[in-house]
């Protein structure tokens, strides 16, 4: 694979992230991720929706689509049953992929179609200005949420899960060697994979809800972690406020694209003994 | 060919476009299931996979036609069918395609509206929404299907203005003739033209995804040709395939979208004509009306009513000079539709007075007859 940065940043693209944004850590880490497995770049479609992190696939140097809000998922789908031999990756944002496109996302962990979806989850909306989204914390503060959200956020892991992923795992932009190495699996197995990657908003949500600049927040994301295996060990109350990160689904199962490939042999088969 | 040698079926029209959009290429269907659609999504099912072809059930007309993009994309000719909210929930995704240009082919069976409606009943309530559904200036064709053989023929016309343009088109047809049953002919196989986009070529470091030669139309680079194809986006993009903010930019793409379809009109217009050498009142119909109109005619010429039709095939973009045209022709224009006025007003507009304009409304779900078309032909002459 060629040279990582030249990968993950075509030279003539302008970006626009804030300094101190959690999005060119994960993009970061997919690419040494792909580059890692030795991937080939003219195989992947790398496909974003909209929103801050919308804008990865622009500067990406994979075949690759900005797709409207919400919608990564049905052309991924496209592509990847028309070219089953194509490593199809989205990388979204928390609005995009579980509000406007929650129903997109558990009919393709329902189908466990081979795509691996990496979810930067920072808990808002960056772009459009700080409103409040189906991951930010009950009284948390956003600015279409100014006494406080009062509204349950989603555990996306388990939303997953609950749809019929077969590879879900979550990580911070503050562990990043652990990202990338959930990243690599998700890619590698054959079906449909989550990594949700928490992440700062120093601009938005970080300011906001006065946890401070991007340090500050990595700190506080780093602070709130716990692996999985010690959260088992504690009560839910004492889970209040953490970040429950690791490895919770990792399984096989019928994968939808080799599925219809043996469809399509046995409807070949039924028309051919048809014609005899 | 000997026309004995040709194929003869009795065939639905839903059935008929199914097929003819496997004549035509099309190897990737993805649809939701709604009436008066449904046929053509169950012909595809069945058809597709003995070809090796695809064929999604999506969770909703958004993801549908989403997939049919992605498909699209991968360099495989693909469509979605539905009808009335369906076409609706499509319009985000046909602004996409239009805008970031990818061929691909919705067919929308017009039923008795708004929303539920009457599922089983015809209208012509889309012509407006298939111009004007999506948000933003754009450019879009749609074609009116008026028979099971144009369901076929008009499907192969449809994929292949759509490849040949990069932009959706979109057939327009309604519930009479998505469930009628009639006798087509099929062409035979090797006589049926199939255009293909054109695919880029050459270093992929001297390939611009967005620079489109004299005739506006983008050599596509698809998913999996190896050109790490960079255009795909929906933001205001230059020549790289790079978003950009500069109003010039903005300009070029919005103009060059608009005129790759309407400097080559005379490509994309197709209409009919029928007995209008000595009409003095013309009947303009496009789709299921158009039968009526045919039954209408000659029994006014019986009565020695010099009537004529004109039937649009194309009626977007619609047929500005044509239409003008035929207004300096005839004295006076009835315009049936299963609308409450739809392309009755670009008709007027374009007739400009050189022609009276009649409107023919019938919202009921009941299709126009042939009865009621003489009536307003007695009425305005």
């Amino acid at each position: 694979m060629a040279n990582i940065a030249r990968l993950a940043c075509r030279p003539s693209v302008k970006r626009i992230w804030c300094a101190g944004c959690g999005n060119g850590t994960i993009l970061g880490a997919m690419v040494r991720a792909m580059h890692k497995m030795g991937l080939d770049p003219d195989r992947v479609a790398f496909i974003s929706g909209v929103g801050c992190v919308g804008r990865a696939s622009n500067y990406t140097d994979f075949d690759s689509m900005h797709t409207p809000h919400g919608r990564t998922i049905p052309p991924a789908t496209g592509i990847k049953m028309s070219r089953p031999d194509m490593q199809v990756v989205i990388l979204t944002g928390d609005g995009d992929s579980v509000a406007i496109g929650g129903n997109h996302f558990i009919h393709a962990a329902r189908r466990n179609i081979d795509i691996t979806l990496v979810i930067a989850n920072n808990m808002i909306y960056g772009m459009t200005g700080g409103q409040v989204a189906p991951t930010t914390e009950i009284g948390d503060l956003a600015t279409t949420a100014p006494y406080g959200n009062i509204e349950r956020p989603f555990d996306i892991c388990r939303l997953a899960e609950s749809a019929g992923a077969t590879y879900v795992a979550r990580s911070t932009t503050y562990h990043v060697l652990q990202m990338i190495q959930y990243i690599e699996r998700a890619i590698r197995n054959k079906g449909f994979s989550v990594v949700e990657v928490m992440s700062q908003c120093p601009t938005q949500y970080g300011r906001m809800n006065r946890i401070g600049d991007a340090v500050e927040m990595l700190k506080w994301l780093k602070e709130r972690a716990i692996s999985i295996e010690r959260a088992k060990a504690l009560a839910p109350d004492q889970l209040q406020g953490k970040i429950v990160t690791g490895e919770f689904v990792n399984l096989e199962r019928p994968e939808l694209s080799e599925e219809y490939a043996k469809l399509i042999e046995r409807a070949r088969n039924r028309e051919n003994q048809r014609n005899l | 060919m000997k026309s004995s040698e040709k194929k003869v079926v009795f065939i639905q029209g839903n059935e008929a476009c199914a097929e003819g959009a496997i004549a035509a290429g099309v190897r990737f269907f993805a649809g939701y299931p709604i009436t008066p659609s449904s046929e053509i999504a169950h012909t595809m099912a069945r058809r597709l996979p003995p070809l090796g072809g695809v064929f999604m059930q999506m969770e909703d007309e958004i993801g549908s036609l989403g997939a049919v993009i992605g498909a699209s994309i991968s360099g495989t000719k693909a469509m979605t069918a539905t009808s009335a909210s369906g076409f609706t929930l499509m319009q985000e995704f046909l602004g996409y395609a239009s805008a970031v240009e990818i061929p691909c082919l919705i067919v929308d069976i017009q039923r008795a509206g708004p929303m539920g409606g009457m599922a089983t009943r015809p209208s012509q309530g889309d012509v407006m929404q298939a111009r004007w559904g999506t948000h933003g200036d754009h450019p879009v064709i749609a074609l009116a299907i008026s028979s099971a053989a144009e369901m076929f023929n008009l499907t192969i016309r449809g994929v292949n203005l759509s490849e040949r343009f990069r932009v959706p088109v979109i057939l327009l047809s309604d519930e009479v003739i998505g469930h009628l049953r009639e006798k087509i002919e099929l062409p035979d196989p090797e006589e049926i033209q199939l255009v293909h986009r054109k695919r880029a070529q050459g270093p992929r470091e001297k390939f611009e995804p967005l620079d489109a030669p004299e005739d506006g139309v983008p050599p596509m680079a698809c998913f999996g040709d190896g050109y790490r194809a960079s255009g795909y986006t929906s933001m205001i993009r230059n020549q790289l395939g790079d978003p950009s903010g500069d109003p010039k930019i903005q300009d070029f793409l919005m103009r060059r979208l608009h005129n790759k379809v309407y400097k080559h009109l005379d490509e994309i217009l197709s209409w009919e004509e029928f007995h209008l050498e000595d009409a003095e009142i013309a009947i303009l119909a496009y789709g299921s009306p158009f039968r009526s109109a045919v039954r209408a005619m000659k029994t006014a010429r019986e009565k020695g009513i010099k009537v004529g039709i004109w039937k649009a095939i194309t009626i977007w973009p619609f047929p500005d000079q044509p239409v003008r045209a035929l207004a300096a022709k005839v004295s006076k224009i009835i315009v049936p539709e299963m609308n409450l006025g739809q392309l009755f007003y670009e008709v007027e507009r374009c007739a400009c007075g050189r022609a009276e304009v009649f409107p023919l409304q019938r919202v009921d779900g009941n299709p126009i007859t042939a009865q009621e078309i003489l009536k307003k032909i007695e009425e305005v002459r």
